[in-house]
């Protein structure tokens, strides 16, 4: 029994032993089964399972770039930035009611119901997770303020941010532009210059003008702080930084003296100046009226200052100087007549018989002057603008010979001026015909349409800079550039300096002879002609051409019953450059509204060319009021 | 100098030289990275002092106690358990949706660990106690002895402990001999239960389970912490980042770094050397747990100290496995790496129930 006993034991032992074998092979099964695990994890995945704990770690600060300067030709500033303290609210981290927290924060830093209004313009446009400033320029005692209950406010922080800032005001606001915060659409831009990664942490980018235009130029590269973050996004320490590289400055050939003078010059009238060194193509002044202030968009532009701009009758915001089309009227005299000399259709010395109109199909157009100019010359044509001079020379050009010619010219297409929104005007031919309309039967061009093309009238429609670009050509002997408002631009790390635009575009290859006598008959409208009066006793040789434009409406703008008498008035247009020898100065000028030429855009031209050349300063704007009662049309 | 000799001597008589050196060596490695993972702080280092001794006097005396009379401890301490689950049942305080614990005068308790040691304890008791003759009723009774205890546990919902219970409750069975043939129909039972019992798992658990199975299903909620844990080992590489230097760690990634989540912190720090190590010593430690278990006099002995030797093990794997991603997030801490009193306390019970089985083997045979 003993024996048996003692046997059942050694046999419970051994079975116990084997078991603990059996127990002991599964730990070491599972711990090898651990060991692969850490080898996967540890040596096989290691670099991704690094990267993992790095992207973790470590998070990218953008450092916002200097926006570049944009100076005048002389080294005015035209734009520049400042550092200002905003309080920002990001609605998507907000703990209360946005409505509520502003009413808080109200009790410590005053918020105008303005802020309020922009605010809200603002979070339309933006993205929840974005910050967005509800105060701007905070004084220092303002952000000691709240600095001091920021624990109670959760999703609002005071930054320090920088402005653009225009200190002319709204001087040349056409010409510069201004900023806005990045949308949708900049997006996609950013995204096809492949900006990208230079973007981020960028809110505002150009919206016009060379701040668009040059947008990459002046943004700068963006520079990287690297933060070491913990788990709860709070920065822990800085591992590096990336300093940022300031925007390229932008040097204009704009004067902006000059450019003062001329928007100061069209008073409260609406209208646009183009001037152009003719020698470079260089932009001296670019002018449309009336101008804004860019400075409103700078921190985001309250709602009731964008409606304002938008719904003005006037138009504010639109750039006439390239983009509105008007007929040049009889400033398209000294082109037809040097058309005529081009193609061989015209001698200066060829005279006609004016008997104060001109009959064409049973049609007859009249010229401005009863009786007629008697007998006119060339010369004489462009001095006293005589229409049927005109009409007969436009019938024997045909319209087709016209268009070619004043497409060389440039009319009728974009001069690729470096600010957008251009828009290429009309130039009348045949083709553009069948182009412009739909119906077989508006197609046809008919022979009476090209009449009154010669004056400047019919479906003519250049813009101001269009006409500028081609007085300037004259100007310089048939030789064109691309009117451009940057002269150079200097590299912020470098210091280079590249030039804008230093080839011409095209040389007309203009015989001296043919130039010799517009050249002529311009200075001689200046002299006594219908410019006579406008620059009487200028003190220097000009060259010029007043125009009168009838209003009315190629693009099928409505007629207003109600429109003020005013609004129906004719156009008036001058084009000029100065000193007629060796012209540093090349201009067009339209007065919306203004009745003649030689009335409202003359006197302009004259101040603008009277500062330029002498240096003189007007007293004021050039006369308003004065209604044109000669021929300057 | 001859008394104190003699006194020494005496004190450390019951003790067992190579199993505490090698649970004082992961002890040291543990503090060392519980001092890592609480902001290079000494603010845990107090506290774990006071914890270790307590742990090593429970330890100290209970290796005194002859087995034998550790085993009259065995049907009290259980049904003083099943008792205190009784009543967390129906008067526990619920914590984040758990019902674990419960108030006694000032503190509370959780009762379910006293279970880690009172089951294997009741079951090496009654193995016994029929030691001559088992039959399969025993082995059923034993079954039910283990699986009632466990049922309140998973009740609480407290799946972890309820694992690590119902192992240390198996392992008894298993060493007791329990049939292949059952144990094979068990496994086979279970699998065919387990989508019986998928729908009896709360949702948080079964969201642990899918978690386990793709991570990234939700990497800011369930999934945050292996996501994170994972990350951790895995940027440790073989070499590791160096003791304090685990970015993971210190900039907070880690959740619960210094108690569940330390084993992410030592992998991160030491790399896979420090795993190889750490494994190595788990093996040594589970090793001389298991010699003296095959040296054990007594059935009841052996059955006990075959238990503990297991549930070391584990503690040991759920706990890597679950942190490095390959088993379902449970609340299990790694043994003697872990901060935590109770847990310290009970690990160093099982110790003292090893050195006590050995030391007092002779005297058995004797």
């Amino acid at each position: 029994m003993r024996y048996t006993d003692l046997s059942s034991s050694d046999r419970e032992q051994e079975q116990f032993r084997f078991r603990l074998g059996f127990a002991a092979g599964m730990v070491l099964l599972c711990f090898v089964i651990l060991f692969a695990r850490f080898f996967w994890l540890q040596v096989v995945k290691h670099d991704y399972y690094s990267t993992r704990a790095e992207e973790n770690r470590i998070s990218l600060v953008p450092i916002i770039p200097n926006r570049g300067l944009i100076v005048d030709r002389n080294g005015v500033v035209m734009a520049r930035n400042y550092s200002a303290f905003t309080l920002e609210i990001t609605p998507s981290r907000l703990q209360e009611d946005l409505e509520t927290v502003i009413e808080q924060i109200g009790t410590l830093i005053p918020i105008t119901p303005k802020d309020r209004k922009r605010f809200k313009k603002l979070m339309e446009e933006s993205k929840n997770f974005e910050s967005i400033p509800i105060r701007t320029r905070l004084s220092d005692d303002e952000v000691a303020r709240f600095a001091a209950n920021r624990y109670r406010f959760p999703g609002v922080e005071v930054k320090a941010r920088l402005f653009r800032q225009y200190p002319l005001g709204d001087v040349a606001s056409h010409a510069l532009g201004y900023m806005g915060r990045i949308n949708d659409k900049d997006l996609e831009t950013i995204d096809n210059a492949e900006q990208t990664p230079n973007y981020k942490g960028t809110e505002h980018i150009g919206k016009a003008g060379l701040e668009q235009n040059y947008e990459f130029q002046l943004h700068g590269e963006t520079g990287y702080e690297e933060v070491e973050v913990d788990a709860g996004g709070r920065a822990v320490r800085v591992l590096s930084r990336t300093a940022p590289v300031s925007g390229n400055n932008l040097s204009l050939t704009l004067d902006s003296k000059l450019q003062e003078i001329t928007e100061q010059a069209f008073g409260s009238r609406r209208g646009a100046l183009v001037a152009i060194e003719p020698s470079t193509g260089g932009i001296l002044a670019l002018v449309s009226k009336p101008t804004y202030d860019p400075n409103l968009f700078v921190d985001g532009i309250r709602g009731d200052d964008w409606d304002g701009l938008n719904t003005d009758p006037d138009k504010p915001l639109l750039n006439r100087a390239i983009y509105s089309a008007y007929p040049p009227g009889s400033t398209f005299k000294p082109f037809m007549a040097l058309a005529a000399l081009v193609q061989g259709k015209r001698t200066p010395s060829q005279a006609i018989a004016d008997p104060g109109y001109f009959n064409f199909g049973g049609h007859q157009f009249r010229d401005d002057k009863k009786g007629g100019h008697g007998m006119v010359d060339m010369y004489k044509s462009i001095v006293e603008s005589c229409d049927t001079y005109y009409y007969i020379l436009a019938n024997d050009m045909g319209i087709d010979n016209i268009a070619a010619f004043m497409g060389q010219l440039g009319l009728g297409q974009r001069t690729g001026v470096d600010i957008q929104g251009e828009s290429e005007g009309v130039l009348p031919s045949q083709a553009w015909k069948k182009r412009r309309f739909k119906k077989p039967e508006h197609q046809k061009w008919y022979a009476g349409e090209t009449i009154s093309i010669g004056i400047g009238q019919g479906y003519n429609a250049y813009t101001p800079i269009q006409l500028a670009q081609a007085v300037a050509t004259i100007a310089n002997d048939g030789v064109m550039y691309r009117p451009h408002l940057v002269k150079y631009i200097t590299n912020s790390r470098s210091g280079e300096k590249t030039m804008v635009e230093p080839q011409p575009i095209r040389d007309l290859k203009l015989k001296p002879e043919h130039l010799a006598v517009i050249k002529n008959a311009m200075v001689g409208v200046n002299k006594a002609g219908t410019g006579a009066r406008a620059f009487a006793g200028a003190g220097y040789e000009s060259a010029g051409k007043t125009g009168t434009a009838q209003v009315f409406s190629l693009k099928g703008e409505k007629y207003v019953e109600g429109a003020t008498k005013h609004h129906l008035r004719d156009h008036s247009l001058f084009i000029a450059y100065a000193p007629a020898e060796q012209p540093k100065i090349a201009l067009a000028v339209i007065v919306e509204n203004g009745g003649f030429g030689a009335a409202a855009a003359a006197p302009i031209a004259r101040m603008v060319l009277d500062y330029y050349i002498l240096g003189k300063v007007p007293k004021g704007p050039a006369n308003e009021d004065e209604e044109g009662d000669d021929g300057g049309h | 100098m001859e008394a104190i000799r003699r006194y020494w001597c005496k004190a450390i008589e019951h003790l067992d030289g190579p199993l505490l050196t090698i649970a004082l060596v992961i002890l040291g490695i543990g503090t060392a990275t519980v001092y890592s993972a609480t902001y290079i702080g000494l603010s845990r280092m107090g506290p774990q002092a006071v914890n270790l001794l307590i742990a090593f006097s429970v330890m100290w005396m209970v290796a005194q106690v002859p087995p034998q009379k550790l085993l009259r401890f065995a049907v009290p301490l259980y049904v003083l358990g099943v008792i205190l689950l009784l009543a967390v049942w129906l008067f526990g305080i619920k914590v984040n949706g758990a019902r674990r614990w419960l108030h006694v005068g000032v503190t509370r308790i959780q009762p379910s660990e006293i279970m880690k040691i009172a089951m294997p304890l009741m079951l090496a008791w009654y193995f016994h106690k029929h030691e001559a003759a088992l039959r399969w009723r025993h082995y059923a009774t034993a079954s039910m002895l283990l699986l009632v205890p466990v049922a309140f546990i998973i009740k609480q919902p407290d799946l972890g402990t309820a694992i690590l219970v119902l192992a240390a409750g198996f392992y008894v069975i298993f060493f007791a001999g329990l049939s292949w043939k059952v144990i094979v129909g068990l496994i086979a039972a279970g699998a065919a239960a387990a989508p019986f019992a998928w729908t009896m798992l709360h949702d948080y658990q079964r969201k642990r389970i899918l978690t386990l199975i793709d991570p990234t299903s939700d990497p800011l909620g369930t999934g945050y912490h292996i996501i994170q844990s994972t990350i951790a080992i895995g940027s440790g590489g073989i070499i590791g980042k160096g003791w304090l230097n685990g970015t993971q760690t210190h900039l907070e990634f880690i959740p619960e770094k210094h108690t569940d989540f330390i084993f992410a912190v030592f992998s991160e720090e030491w790399g896979l050397i420090g795993n190889l190590v750490l494994l190595l010593l788990y093996l040594l430690l589970i090793g001389r747990c298991m010699m003296i278990a095959a040296n054990a006099p007594t059935l009841s002995s052996r059955l006990l100290a075959g238990a503990i030797s297991l549930n070391f093990f584990t503690y040991a794997f759920v706990n890597m496995g679950m942190v490095s991603g390959i088993l379902p997030v449970v609340g299990v801490p790694l043994p003697f790496v872990s901060y935590g009193g109770t847990a310290l306390v009970t690990l160093f019970l099982g110790l003292g129930i090893l050195m006590s089985i050995h030391t007092h083997r002779m005297l058995v045979k004797k």
